[in-house]
């Protein structure tokens, strides 16, 4: 009598190179099974694959809007990140960024007639602000009633949402807009400053690229940061050490949520220019997939953000050429997610398969 | 010898990359809010598109393209990628097609729903629903024994109002006690929240529901409680079959094809189209006989009249809620007030979102 044992066991010593590279493992298998769903929908997966990841930048064009959709994913996982490592779960980022477009669409309605050169700076930190006080609601609500953060920040996305619906379909409607549910078109002044000419990407690549910096400064320079990355590792050493856990949760919640909201109002003051209904699809969602598949490294991110935005890219310029559906793109967001867990797990634990004998444990 | 090679190298070079940019084929490309699948507004264009192709000419269509940064994106898209024609589908994509149509003069659009043209290559068209709401109103006012009809909503703009607006007249005429009672849900396609909706509304004294929405979520709803409803956009008789009175249906496919052809030859030039049941882009499905032979024939006489224009949807006396004069006894209401429509008429219940 001989049985198969499936043993699994954690390893002590996962080398830090291997814990940065398997996030390419997963992006490679991701190909490999994108590829093999391609070929089994019939399509040429050699081809699908060219259209969905090399088309959507060969030209400059594509490149601009693959860093366009970079630019308020990468933002938000940067704010992402803080809660990230410190253990708190925010899932409601996109109901930041909404609330933080909202203000910042308000700022911006404000002055809907007017120039000047203070009204950008005003909506972003109005953005800003925003998103900071719609991340503070789960983290009062954590800190001092001991609620959920992954619900309560979850659920916060619909209020966020229907008051964004409110606001456009009544008081912010557009008075000339036959009661479409859209906003007045913001001002030039208003409007984050294109960097080419014919290109739509924007002014705000420059507030995600300093968030990459401030935040590598931050978590790896500074005691906050410090205090952070204990705080994520074990919150029992943490308060041995004395750390202040209901402040540095206050915190990182208002970093995330500013940058959330910032990142709300560059989609709204870049290439929408108005508010209405649909200012986001989903990016505080996605951005939760870029942060882990960025490890929740600063420079992680960027490179992850970059990544993600392709899958979307492709698989509009995949359904162009190949009328292979668009759903492929959640699809392939999905598979990233998957393998890059997947593979986490077998970096994080070892199977043992092992024969042994029933017969032996008579003895 | 080896220069001669050289040049002819090089021109044949330049001959093969200029063949390939040069346009092979005369394409057409569709931009679609929702899934094909809807069953609803995209199946109906979706069909439209495939009557392009039955016709000869290369389509591509791109299919839940969301309002916003994404939307021109698509369009950018396909205007490069060699697309010659471009239909968007949905009100949304208005300021997208007119901001991408200024960088491709060549290129020509067709936005569905919208109103502005700001350039040359840009034409607008939509259908005029309204009159097949008008019958829809004839059959439940005079089917209802609630007097209650429930009207699943989407946005509160012209176009759903003046739907909601002549449903209501044609109803009040054949029976004076009439309601509307509304619930709006702001999409055009949310299944579950059309499907709630539509509960909502039976459970408020609703024997007839319709829907301006895309889903067949609502018409599923009134078929479970066992009661009538009208299909949207697309026959929708299969998913409640003993429910259905009626569709009104989106027939895009003439328009399409025509316009597609005149691009291809040439032709195409700026026009804004609001065709009804008299060009056939408004048509109505087959009635269903459990509403009783009379109605059927009442219905199909009405059609007939709206179509010649014997009758119109909106032929005063109108009044709002407040009962002010809309439309003056004897006149009918003009194109212009039809477009800006945004007020409830007398015995629709509730205010317009504001």
């Amino acid at each position: 009598m001989e049985d198969l044992l499936i043993k699994i066991e954690k390893r002590n010593d996962v080398p830090t190179t291997l814990y940065f590279f398997t996030p390419f493992i997963a992006i490679i298998l991701t190909i490999i099974g994108g590829g093999i769903i391609f070929y089994t929908l019939g399509f040429n997966p050699i081809e699908a694959l060219k259209f969905y990841f090399i088309t959507p930048i060969s030209n400059l064009y594509g490149f601009s809007e693959l860093l366009l959709k970079a630019t308020p994913l990468c933002l938000i996982a940067i704010g992402l990140s803080f809660c990230f490592k410190s253990n708190n779960w925010n899932i409601g980022a996109e109901g930041q960024l909404t609330f933080g477009a909202i203000v910042g669409g308000g700022v911006a309605l404000l002055f809907y007639n007017q120039e000047g050169f203070y009204i950008l700076p005003l909506i972003i930190i109005g953005g800003a602000i925003g998103g900071m006080i719609f991340a503070l609601i789960p983290a009062i609500l954590k800190t001092y009633f001991n609620t959920n953060e992954i619900l309560v920040s979850l659920m916060l996305v619909y209020v966020s949402k229907l008051i964004l619906d409110y606001l456009v379909v009544g008081p912010w409607s557009n008075p000339e807009g036959f009661n479409f549910p859209e906003t007045r078109q913001f001002s030039d002044s208003a409007r984050m400053p294109l960097l080419f000419e014919g290109l739509r990407i924007h002014a705000g690549i420059f507030i995600s690229l300093a968030a990459v910096f401030v935040s590598w400064f931050v978590l790896y320079k500074t005691y906050l940061g410090f205090q952070i990355k204990v705080s994520g590792l074990s919150l029992k050493t943490a308060k041995y050490a004395g750390f202040k856990g209901k402040t540095m949760i206050l915190i990182v919640f208002m970093i995330s949520g500013a940058c959330a909201g910032m990142a709300g109002v560059g989609e709204i003051t870049g290439p929408i220019g108005q508010l209405h209904r649909m200012i986001s699809p989903d990016y505080g969602f996605t951005a939760i997939i870029v942060a882990f598949l960025g490890r929740l490294n600063p420079f992680g991110i960027i490179f992850a953000s970059l990544v993600v935005s392709l899958t979307y890219l492709g698989a509009e310029t995949a359904q162009i050429f190949l009328q292979i559906p668009q759903y492929t793109g959640q699809v392939f967001q999905g598979m990233i997610l998957f393998f890059l867990l997947a593979s986490d797990y077998l970096l994080f634990f070892k199977i043992k398969f092992q024969n042994f004998n029933k017969n032996e444990l008579r003895h | 010898m080896y220069k001669n090679f050289l040049r002819y190298l090089i021109s044949a070079i330049f001959l093969i990359t200029f063949s390939i940019s040069a346009k092979a084929d005369f394409k057409v490309g569709f931009v679609y809010i929702g899934p094909t699948g809807d069953h609803g507004w995209t199946y109906q264009h979706d069909e439209g598109r495939k009557a392009v192709e039955a016709a000869g000419i290369k389509t591509t269509y791109v299919e839940s393209v969301k309002y916003g940064a994404d939307a021109e994106r698509v369009i950018r898209q396909l205007a490069q990628s060699g697309h010659d024609l471009i239909f968007t589908t949905s009100f949304g994509y208005m300021d997208a097609t007119n901001k991408v149509a200024k960088d491709f003069p060549n290129v020509k659009f067709e936005h569905a729903t919208g109103y502005k043209r700001e350039h040359s290559n840009v034409s607008t068209y939509s259908a005029r629903f309204y009159q097949g709401r008008t019958i829809l109103g004839h059959i439940a006012g005079k089917l209802t024994k609630t007097n209650t009809i429930g009207y699943i909503a989407s946005f509160p703009i012209p176009e759903v109002i003046r739907g909601i607006n002549a449903m209501t007249l044609a109803a009040q005429k054949v029976n004076p006690n009439i309601k509307t009672k509304i619930v709006w849900v702001f999409s055009w396609y949310d299944p579950g929240k059309e499907a709630e909706a539509a509960q909502a509304l039976i459970d408020q004294g609703a024997d007839i529901i319709m829907q301006h929405t895309d889903s067949t979520a609502p018409v599923q709803t009134a078929e479970k409680a066992g009661i009538w409803s009208f299909g949207q956009a697309s026959d929708m008789q299969r998913f409640a079959p003993k429910s259905i009175l009626t569709s009104i249906i989106d027939d895009w496919a003439p328009y399409y094809v025509e316009r597609a052809i005149a691009a291809r030859d040439g032709t195409w030039s700026q026009q804004d189209t609001w065709h009804g049941l008299k060009e056939g882009m408004v048509a109505m499905s087959p009635y269903n006989k459990g509403m009783g032979a009379d109605l059927v024939k009442e219905a199909e006489q009405l059609q007939k009249d709206l179509a010649s224009g014997k009758i119109h949807s909106f032929t005063g006396p109108i009044y709002d809620q407040k009962g002010n004069i809309l439309v003056a006894e004897g006149k009918v209401a003009d194109d212009g007030m039809l477009l800006g429509m945004n007020v409830y008429v007398k015995g629709v219940e509730g205010d317009i979102p504001k």
